[in-house]
Parts: structure tokens; sequence; C-alpha cells
């Protein structure tokens, strides 16, 4: 298929597909189960259309890049704020991630816990849905109850229920600084007690992981104030260990750092105190981090059986209320299992009922979250 | 605003309906004697009232299950209420409809500090919430002005928001889960305690859909610690562009306020001859308030200061204690009050991108001269989130009428100019036939697919949100099915 650059273009393609179509952006999130079809190449729509720092919006195609709106953004002092993580370093793809990726796949990092997900920043999108037609929802104002929240239903949908072909966003301003308090030592479960401790206190905590046996925990703001909030963590937390103050690259934890080159790589969300028993179902070697104070699982695993720890996983995640994803695995794999946590099946009507209402012949990523 | 016929097939089976509720609810939640039915005839949208046919205030999610069962089978639209304090008219009845209201389901079911969350059910006021766990120094963000009154229900339906989202969000950013009831009775479990969808972010689109989608009667909502203190300064200037200016400077130089509320000069006089708050008399107001510690709050207080006298306020006053902070906001927080004493008054709330706010303000002071209605305006302006009150006699023929008009010639301003016709109330009834000026038909009929998926037979809550001619055709159907 020729490159696209409009959404015309992209329109026409829907509306002229003979068969499944595989949706690409920057094409570096090969998750799900596998699509075969022919590929979607929606790269060609890129640039920021419009950009006010004032009014903290900015309006992009949804093949832009998300480097190039980063670089925007800090010209300006400013950034997104939920922190996309990037696959490329897990997946081993090549190629630069886009924002409507980010936003189809409400991809966020470790500032979630504080600021949002990826999802709470998508004001408004344009897509085309599985007939061809162009849809827009919400616009590019920070308040917006007109009619359903379809911008929400985007994000997250992995291109299934509609291609993006722009998206607005709401950006905010940087900081002047930044630290990340560590404590060494410590274990899962106590971890997540010394998170939560600090998540639960005034001292707006950005980041809170655990990484290699360390809890980090992210200030960020103006300097005195990063100062002060340092300072009274320190006291609130000395009960957990020596406290050393750092300079952190986050990326660590938002790109899943240490379990880069695994053979599988799990993303599982439950509530934060189920994090340690997440990662005790895991089996003997399985590479692990936490994120969101320990409400994000990431999980690696290189060699055993593969497909049955997922199975193992997902039971114990269902159990406890919550969704574990296969994000990288070997394509047999991902064919035969759910890739995605299965749904209650009342859920699972509803959620079948729409993807069949917006793309009814089935051509959108078919089966990509569910079979 | 027009609402539909009731389907006089419905009203001839009230009888019936009302004996299947009874078998299924408590003596005292099934309301059908008219003298008591009209209690339920408006919300605070109350040039509107319609009392309905019964009402049901039901106890618990399976008495809830049973009453949309039953109207699902006997064809009855059913209209949700939290607290009744819509001011888009989300909650008015129509005459042939089972109001179901929540008020009696207001249980806090669980209180989880370690993981930052409480679990209610929907009925219990939003300010209960908070009530419900300051105590122990945590509290829930979104704030709408009628929050003591207004149910998490409500909250959760029209995705309200509040003087302090600049900083926190609105309800859609600080639900984690629902429990949720469907037309036909089916009860869904949506979200949790955890973070986000593992699938299609279902309460994305149930959170703001307006009470369409199903009854939700539990609620899972993240709570934080509270800050360890607040503080506001108050501006003055000449006028609403300088206001305007000072604004977009405060945000573009990283201060992230917790809430940034501006008044013009009617509303500043209004306010101040009720509330005594000490306001300047002047042309536009500011109140910007920042948290944390009593020296984090003078950093960033010195920062906003300064940027304001880049813009020659007429006057700048910090808070220097509670006592005063509360004064601030006095004026503020009544200015609904305060202006409903003089006057009856319509409140819009379209969202405009901040930079168009001069432009906005000016044309909406030209239409008030136009209309000859006179217009106030006051709104969260970080957000951009517009609140025109506009003054008309409710005892003068036509001047609702005209009122109305003058309302929809702002909401199309705000479209016009990059924004949308409502940012916190909703669209209810009151928005209902502008969406099309919003909206190309294909953007709705994407939105209509949503309610066939969750409500085919358009039961719930049926005459709201979309124009009326453009659902007719589903309601209609709904209706032919019988």
């Amino acid at each position: 298929m020729d490159m696209l650059r409009t959404e015309e273009a992209v329109a026409q393609a829907v509306a002229g597909a003979k068969g499944p179509l595989v949706i690409r952006g920057g094409g570096t999130r090969t998750v799900g189960r596998p699509v075969l079809g022919e590929v979607l190449d929606v790269s060609g729509l890129s640039g920021v259309t419009l950009y006010e720092p004032g009014a903290l919006t900015l309006v992009a195609q949804a093949g832009t890049p998300v480097a190039e709106i980063e670089a925007a953004l800090a010209a300006e002092n400013q950034r997104l704020a939920f922190e996309p993580y990037d696959l490329t370093g897990v997946l081993g793809t090549a190629g630069a991630s886009t924002i409507g990726g980010v936003i189809a796949t409400n991809a966020s990092g470790p500032r979630r816990i504080m600021a949002g997900a990826a999802r709470d920043f998508a004001l408004g999108v344009r897509f085309v849905d599985g007939t061809g037609q162009v849809i827009k929802n919400g616009g590019r104002v920070m308040k917006n109850v007109t009619g359903y929240d379809l911008v929400k239903l985007m994000s997250g949908s992995w291109g299934t229920l509609g291609v993006l072909t722009e998206v607005s966003l709401k950006v905010l301003p940087s900081v002047e600084a930044e630290t990340t308090l560590v404590i060494d030592g410590l274990d899962a479960a106590q971890a997540v007690q010394a998170m939560s401790r600090a998540l639960g206190s005034p001292f707006e905590v950005s980041g809170a992981a655990w990484v290699g046996g360390q809890v980090w925990l992210r200030l960020e703001g103006f300097e005195g104030s990063v100062a002060y909030r340092a300072s009274q963590l320190k006291t609130l937390l000395a009960a957990f260990g020596d406290i050393a103050e750092t300079q952190a690259d986050w990326r660590t934890v938002r790109d899943a750092v240490p379990l880069h080159g695994a053979d599988a790589v799990w993303r599982i969300s439950v509530k934060p105190s189920d994090g340690p028993a997440v990662i005790e179902a895991l089996p003997e070697g399985a590479d692990t981090l936490m994120d969101w104070g320990g409400g994000l699982v990431w999980a690696g695993l290189s060699g055993g059986d593969i497909a049955a720890t997922h199975a193992r996983v997902q039971a114990a995640v269902a159990g406890m209320g919550g969704h574990a994803t296969l994000i990288k695995g070997p394509e047999p794999v991902r064919a035969a299992v759910p890739v995605f946590q299965p749904e209650a099946p009342g859920v699972a009507a509803l959620t079948a009922s729409l993807r069949h209402r917006f793309d009814p012949n089935g051509i959108l990523n078919p089966g990509l979250m569910a079979a | 605003m027009e609402m539909p016929l009731p389907d006089s097939d419905v009203l001839a089976r009230k009888a019936r309906v009302v004996e299947r509720l009874r078998n299924v609810l408590p003596v005292d939640a099934v309301i059908d004697d008219p003298a008591e039915t009209r209690a339920y005839e408006c919300d605070a949208l109350t040039a509107y009232r319609c009392p309905p046919m019964v009402a049901v205030l039901p106890a618990t999610t399976a008495e809830v299950s049973d009453v949309l069962r039953i109207c699902h089978e006997e064809g009855v639209p059913v209209v949700p209420r939290g607290s009744g304090t819509s001011l888009a008219g989300g909650a008015l009845p129509t005459a042939d409809c089972v109001i179901l209201g929540v008020a009696r389901m207001n249980d806090v079911i669980e209180t989880d500090y370690d993981n930052r969350f409480i679990r209610v059910q929907t009925g219990r006021t939003n300010l209960s919430v908070t009530g419900a766990v300051e105590a122990d120094g945590f509290f829930y963000a979104p704030d709408p002005s009628s929050q003591l009154a207004c149910a998490i229900a409500g909250n959760i339906a029209m995705n309200s928001g509040g003087a302090h989202c600049l900083k926190y969000g609105v309800t859609t950013n600080n639900l984690l889960g629902v429990t949720m009831v469907q037309m036909d009775g089916t009860v869904v479990e949506i979200g949790g305690a955890h973070l986000d969808s593992g699938g299609l972010d279902l309460l994305g689109v149930i959170c703001g859909s307006e009470g369409q989608l199903g009854v939700v009667t539990e609620a899972t909502l993240r709570i934080l610690h509270k800050p360890e203190g607040a503080r506001p300064v108050l501006m003055g200037f000449d006028s609403v562009e300088v206001a305007g200016a000072c604004v977009a400077d405060i945000i573009k130089a990283g201060v992230l306020p917790v809430a940034i509320e501006f008044m013009d000069k009617m509303l500043i006089e209004v306010c101040e001859d009720f509330a005594k708050a000490d306001y300047p008399k002047c042309g536009a107001l500011l109140i910007v308030e920042v948290e944390g510690s009593d020296a984090e709050i003078d950093a960033q207080l010195a920062l906003i200061t300064d940027i304001a006298k880049r813009h020659n306020p007429v006057a700048l006053r910090e808070s220097a204690s509670a006592d005063e902070s509360a004064r601030i906001w006095a004026g503020r927080k009544a200015a609904f009050s305060a202006i409903g004493r003089i006057s009856d008054y319509m409140c819009l709330d379209g969202t405009i991108p901040v930079s168009e706010l001069p432009y906005v303000l000016r044309r909406i002071g030209e239409m008030s001269e136009k209309y000859g209605l006179p217009v106030g305006n006051v709104f969260h302006a970080g957000d951009g989130n517009m609140h025109p009150l506009i003054c008309y006699d409710a005892n003068k023929p036509g001047d609702l009428e005209l009122c109305e008009e003058f309302g929809a010639e702002v909401l199309k301003l705000c479209v016009e100019v990059g924004g949308c016709l409502t940012g916190e109330h909703g669209v209810g009834i009151e928005k209902r036939d502008l969406m099309t000026h919003q909206y190309a038909p294909a953007d709705l009929e994407a939105q209509m697919a949503v309610k066939d998926v969750f409500d085919a037979k358009w039961l719930l809550n049926p005459a709201k949100v979309f124009p009326l001619a453009v659902s007719e055709p589903r309601r209609g159907a709904a209706l032919a099915a019988e």
C-alpha cells in the first residue's frame, strides 16, 4: 500500500480494504495476537498542527513521532506528563514510536500515579472507523463533557475500533528540579510498604518503583520544594533503612530496561499491595520490577514454559483483580494464548459488541486484543 | 425544551408496573402517589418540570437490578437520579418514566489507605466521601460547587469537575472502578482498585454518559493525602483582557496552581454585596490558590505575584490567615447564590481555549446588549471552563426563551473558537439540540452506537444528550418493537 499522507487517504484505504488491516505507526509495538493482513501504514500522517503553550494544548497528526512532540514541548519548557514508555528495548523493534500508537495503547509511565495516564491527557481524537467513516470526538480544551467520551474508548483500543488520524493533548510545564530517594535492600513486600507510606503522604511523589532491590521515589518541582519534601520523606521513611539521594534515570523503570533481552515480558496492573503476590506467582528465575508503588509489575522470563507461566499469571491476577498482558512472547505462543487479560463474560459481551459496531467487517487489527 | 410525548401504552400499564415493582422493593421504596412523585419533577434546571409516573428508591445493587429488569420487560423508560442537582436537566423525568433515585445507597463499603482508594455506594454525596476519610488526612479531589448535596452517581454520570480540577482532574481521572447495572438487569464489574483497563476502556465511556448506559451503584474512587496547606491570592485588574493575559503568563511560567478562578465586574459587585468578601472594585478579579508547606506556598505565591505585578494589578492581596482565605473564597463560592438573590438566571458552562478568553468575553458583552439581558462571568480560568450567568425574569413572558436564545448563541461561539458546549455540567436536555453544532452526523452516530450496545431499547434516560430528531428513529424503533 502506498504511503498514506492524509486522513482522507486513510478513510479511502479502509473503505476499500478487501481483508484485515494491520495498523502501523512507527512499528515499535508488535504486541498482541499476531494479525495477518495488509499493513496500513499511517506514519505519513505526521506533524504538529497546533501548539498553544499558554493553553497547555497540542494537536498532532497521529503518525507524528513522540520524539518530535517532546522536542517541540521541551522548547517551551513543557512535557507529556504521563511519561509514555518506549517498547523498542523490550521488543527489540526499530523505528520511532508515534503519538497515535501511544494513545491507541494508553502507554503511560511512572508518573501515571500522580499525573494520570495517556488517556487522561487525550483531549480529542479524530479516527477512521472500520467502514471508512471519519469520526471526531472531544476537542482541544481541557474540560469537555459534551456527549460520550469516545476519546477514552479509543485510548487503549489498540486500533481495534478505529484508525487514529489526529490527537489533541493536554501538556504540562516541565519542572525546575528533580531528585530520587533510594532505599536499598528491601524485598517486594517491604518495598510496597515503603512506597505506600510515601504515596500516602502529602509530599507529591511522582514516581515510586522497586528496581534491583532498591526503592526509588521521585520528587519533582521547584528546587526549594523538592529539597523540603525530600527531607520530610527521609524522616517519614527512616524505619525502612538508609536513604540516599541521586539523579536517577527513570527511563530504566519506564522502559523496563532490566527486562530487555528476555524471551517473554509481562506488564501487570493490580492494586499496589497485590504486587508482591504477583511476583510470587512467577517461576523462579523471572526478572521483575515494580512501578506505580507496586501497582504495576513488569516481569521477564527467558526459557521455561511461557504459555504455562502466562496462564498462571493471568489466573493469579484474575483472582486479585487487575490485568496481565503478555507484551512480548514468541509468535506461536501469542497466537495460542489470550495475550490480554480475559474479561468477565458480561464485560466481554459489551466489548465484542462495541468492536462489531465500530468495525462491522472485523478488519481493524482483528483478534489483536481478543480472539 | 421539547420532551417526547409520554407513551400512552406505558401510562395505561402503570398499575401493573407499580405492582411488579412493589413485589421486589420495600413498601416505602415505590412512590406512585402524584402528590409525592411531584418531589421528583425537576432537578436544578428548575425551568423544566414533569412529575414521573413512578419513583423508586432501591437500597442495593440487587434491587436496582430487579427494577431495571422489570422496566426492561415492561418497556418503561428509566431516568436515574443522584441528588437532583443537575444544571442541565440530566434527571428531568418524562411523564411515562420510572425515576430511579439512589439516595438510599450511601454506605462506605471499603476504605484502603495503603492502596489509596475508597469504595462507596453511589448515592453518597461528594462531600461525605471526603468526610469519611478526612480524619485520617485524606480527601476525594473532584469538588463540584454542589458538593454538599450532589451524589457520586451524578458526578459519574456527568463527569463532574470543580474548582480544583486544574491540578487534580475531574471525575473520570479519579474513578477507578464501578459496579453497574445494565438496563436488562445484568450487573457488570468494570475496573477495580488497580489502574487502567486491560481491555477496552469501558469505564472511560461510562463516566460522563449521563445515565444513558447503565445505573452505577458502587464506585471505587481514588483518594489522596491532603496537602499540608493551601493559600489563595486575590488580584484585581482593570480589564478582562489584562486578567486573561496574566492567567496565560502564570501557566507558561511553570506554576500549576490548584485553582485559578476569574470573576468579571458584574459578578465582583454582586458577590461583594452579598458576601462582603472585601473585593476590590475593578474590571476583573482572579483568585489563584496554591498548595504545599508554608515555605512552598510562599515561594509559589512570590512567583505568581511577580507575574501579576507585570500586568499592573489594581489590587493584590495575599491571604495572611485562614480567616482571610475563607473570606477570599466566600465571594466566589457564593456567586450563584448572590446572583440568584437578584435575578433568575441560567448558568452555561461552555469551555474555550484560554487564548480566546478576551475575545469571547467581549462578544458575550455585545450579545448582552443585543438581547437586553445582563450577564455576569465567573469561571475556572486555568482550563477555559466559562460560566456565563445570564439573568432573566421568569415571570416575564418570553424572557426565558430570549435567555435560551442568548445562551445558545454563546455556546455556538464557544464551539466556533475551538471549544465545546459543556465543560462540566453535561448536555442533558439543556444543550441537547445544540449538539449538531459541535458534532457532525457521523460523530453523533458513533456515540449513539455506544448506547445501542449498552441499552438496545433506548430506555435509559432516552430523551437526553442527543437532539430529539436525531435519536427519534432509535427511540421510535424501540417503541415499535414493543
